[in-house]
């Protein structure tokens, strides 16, 4: 661009020179303004409750006050002495780690297939992020439904006859030749999905994965979009294709931003409550309890607010830890 | 040969995975349009109508002897408030950590982000006694207060990344001109940010939908409920669920929703890859 310098000494001249505009322009001074709001209000509504939620952790406060008397970490040795409170940090790093792990191949796959100009692909796409769209609370339900003990499709599908006629097909004689961590399912006695311990698990391991599968899709989507198209052209000329091309070209391009997606799932799912808390409230028999679900369990319905602040504090060094070492990651990654 | 050899690879990945993410959705709809003697009889094949099925009076119930039509627009009025009190406060955050604070806006940036990692499960037990002594509860206010400290930390992170993306000599060359710092993050920066801007309004909209526990912990009275709470605790009574009213209240946010996050998705994996990550 080529300026007429007569003109800009001209514009400089002319602008106002007000104290406060001078302040403004000071680049300290405008980077603390546009920061402030943001941090204070972050500061008020995160900082404060969580020194708040620790003081309480420190009480033996119950509902309906704050106020408790001084019991030091007496409320973190109760909660770990308590076999479900155990049972539940197991679960929580059991859902994350096994749903996670099913989110990322899957995503893995749906979003390299997606980038193909296929035939239909519109539809498919929408198809495939439709769980993301539906709030989970609600969508939560509707796998309440198909999960009911009695009218479940799932069910359903699995034992009867899918199609009539001279060769009878079952879908769970297929399901019972996979190495499942449950039972062979009878037909004559269907699972109790949401009644059982072990099929408990697997169901909140599968609405968790569902609704996760649809964003770790966009985030993949968007990984694949920024491989620099000279790269994929490289690749092509060296002769890469398929498998080959994917284990040496895209997988290692891909490898920060499923460092992303793999964290924000790691957030989405250990700190998620509505799911097991619409499922199956933590049952059969505190089965399928969460260290969130624990927490609101002790906390709210027993009263007993300073072991429930004590349970949930349990997760906040997991998380903090992961986080670190996953942003860390991500950055090493890509620097190299 | 290749080529189509990969095609048919990609129809046959996804094939199958459009079917099952898909299908509690068709259940949803099949379900809310089939009448009660139908329903609830094992004997029916469930993938077909039977006795006095379909019907539309499920809907009729939900929009007439509910309070769903409220609970949606509770929900619409809280998650735009909401996005307009996010980018507010995100997007000038943003900009300053990357662009103006220097090597402590990254620490301060990553700072935030951790923020983020405290769940509303932890927080809702100080956060429902403060809102009760300020006599907020059962008001939509209390949301849109609330709401924000979790969309807040994720909309600056995600905006930090994209103004990283925006090339320096734009600004500067706007500098030159003798535009003030303001003028040129209003005219320059923030109009060329729109799919970033649009990432956040996405994400941070799609996290109010999602909340339960805070809506859950505020809101007793039925008309101030949003729909994430208030359908599974007016159409759950007991243990009375009404079904197939369940499914089409999940239903109807749910399709318009979809088509217009397919609709923005392009723009949305600019704003991402704008190196959100990066």
């Amino acid at each position: 661009m080529l300026y007429d310098p007569a003109a800009l000494v001209a514009v400089a001249e002319a602008r106002p020179r007000g104290r406060w505009r001078d302040l403004l322009e000071e680049r300290r001074f405008l980077a603390a303004t546009l920061i402030a709001p943001a941090v204070i209000f972050i500061l008020a509504l995160v900082g404060g409750p969580l020194l708040l939620s620790v003081y309480l952790s420190l009480t033996d406060a119950t509902g309906g006050t704050l106020h408790g008397h001084w019991v030091g970490l007496d409320n973190f040795t109760n909660a770990w002495s308590d076999p479900n409170f155990r049972r539940a940090l197991r679960n929580t790093i059991l859902f994350t780690v096994v749903s996670q792990a099913i989110v990322l191949v899957c995503a893995g796959l749906i979003a390299h297939a997606l980038t193909r100009p296929i035939h239909g692909r519109w539809i498919l796409r929408f198809l495939i992020l439709l769980p993301w769209a539906a709030p989970v609370p609600l969508s939560t339900i509707g796998w309440l439904w198909m999960y009911d003990s009695l009218f479940s499709v799932v069910n359903w599908t699995l034992v009867h006859d899918l199609f009539p006629g001279h060769h009878a097909f079952y879908l769970y004689k297929v399901v019972n030749w996979l190495p499942l961590p449950f039972g062979d399912i009878d037909r004559l006695n269907p699972p109790q999905w949401l009644g059982n311990s072990t099929l408990a698990l697997v169901a909140v391991i599968s609405v968790h994965a569902w609704r996760l599968i649809p964003f770790a899709v966009v985030i993949f989507l968007a990984g694949l979009a920024s491989i620099p198209t000279e790269v994929q052209d490289a690749a092509r000329i060296d002769g890469a294709t398929g498998f080959r091309k994917f284990l040496y070209v895209t997988l290692p391009l891909q490898l920060p931003i499923a460092t992303v997606a793999l964290l924000f799932g790691i957030v989405f799912t250990a700190t998620d409550m509505t799911v097991v808390y619409i499922l199956t409230r933590g049952g059969p028999f505190n089965s399928t309890q969460m260290l969130t679900t624990w927490a609101y369990q002790t906390g709210i319905n027993s009263g007993n607010l300073g072991e429930g602040a004590a349970i949930s504090l349990y997760l906040l060094p997991l998380l903090f830890v992961v986080a670190v070492l996953m942003l860390r990651f991500a950055r090493k990654v890509e620097v190299s | 040969m290749i080529e189509r050899r990969e095609k048919l690879f990609s129809y046959l990945v996804l094939g199958p995975f459009a079917i099952v993410l898909a299908f509690p959705f068709y259940w949803m709809l099949w379900t809310s349009f089939k009448s009660d003697i139908d329903l609830y009889n094992v004997n029916d094949v469930p993938f077909a109508f039977g006795k006095g099925s379909p019907t539309t009076r499920n809907y009729g119930f939900l929009f007439h002897h509910t309070q769903y039509l409220t609970w949606v627009k509770n929900t619409a009025f809280v998650g735009i408030v909401v996005v307009l009190i996010t980018l507010a406060l995100a997007l000038p955050a943003g900009y300053a950590l990357t662009r103006l604070a220097g090597r402590w806006g990254q620490n301060v940036g990553v700072g935030i982000f951790l923020t983020y990692l405290v769940p509303p499960t932890l927080l809702f037990l100080p956060m429902s006694w403060v809102i009760a002594h300020a006599g907020l509860q059962d008001r939509l206010l209390s949301l849109i207060i609330v709401f924000p400290s979790f969309t807040v930390p994720f909309s600056t992170w995600l905006l930090m990344g994209f103004f990283k993306t925006i090339p320096l000599e734009l600004e500067d060359a706007a500098l030159v001109d003798g535009a003030s710092r303001l003028k040129t993050l209003l005219h320059v920066v923030f109009p060329i940010s729109v799919p970033g801007i649009l990432t956040v309004v996405i994400f941070s909209f799609s996290l109010v939908l999602n909340d339960f526990v805070y809506a859950l912990a505020f809101i007793t009275t039925s008309s101030a409920k949003t729909i994430s709470t208030g359908v599974s605790t007016e159409l759950i009574r007991g243990d009375v669920f009404y079904w197939q009213a369940l499914m089409a209240a999940t239903l109807i946010p749910s399709i318009p929703l979809a088509l217009l996050y397919n609709a923005f998705l392009n723009r949305f994996i600019a704003g991402f890859t704008g190196g959100a990550f990066r």
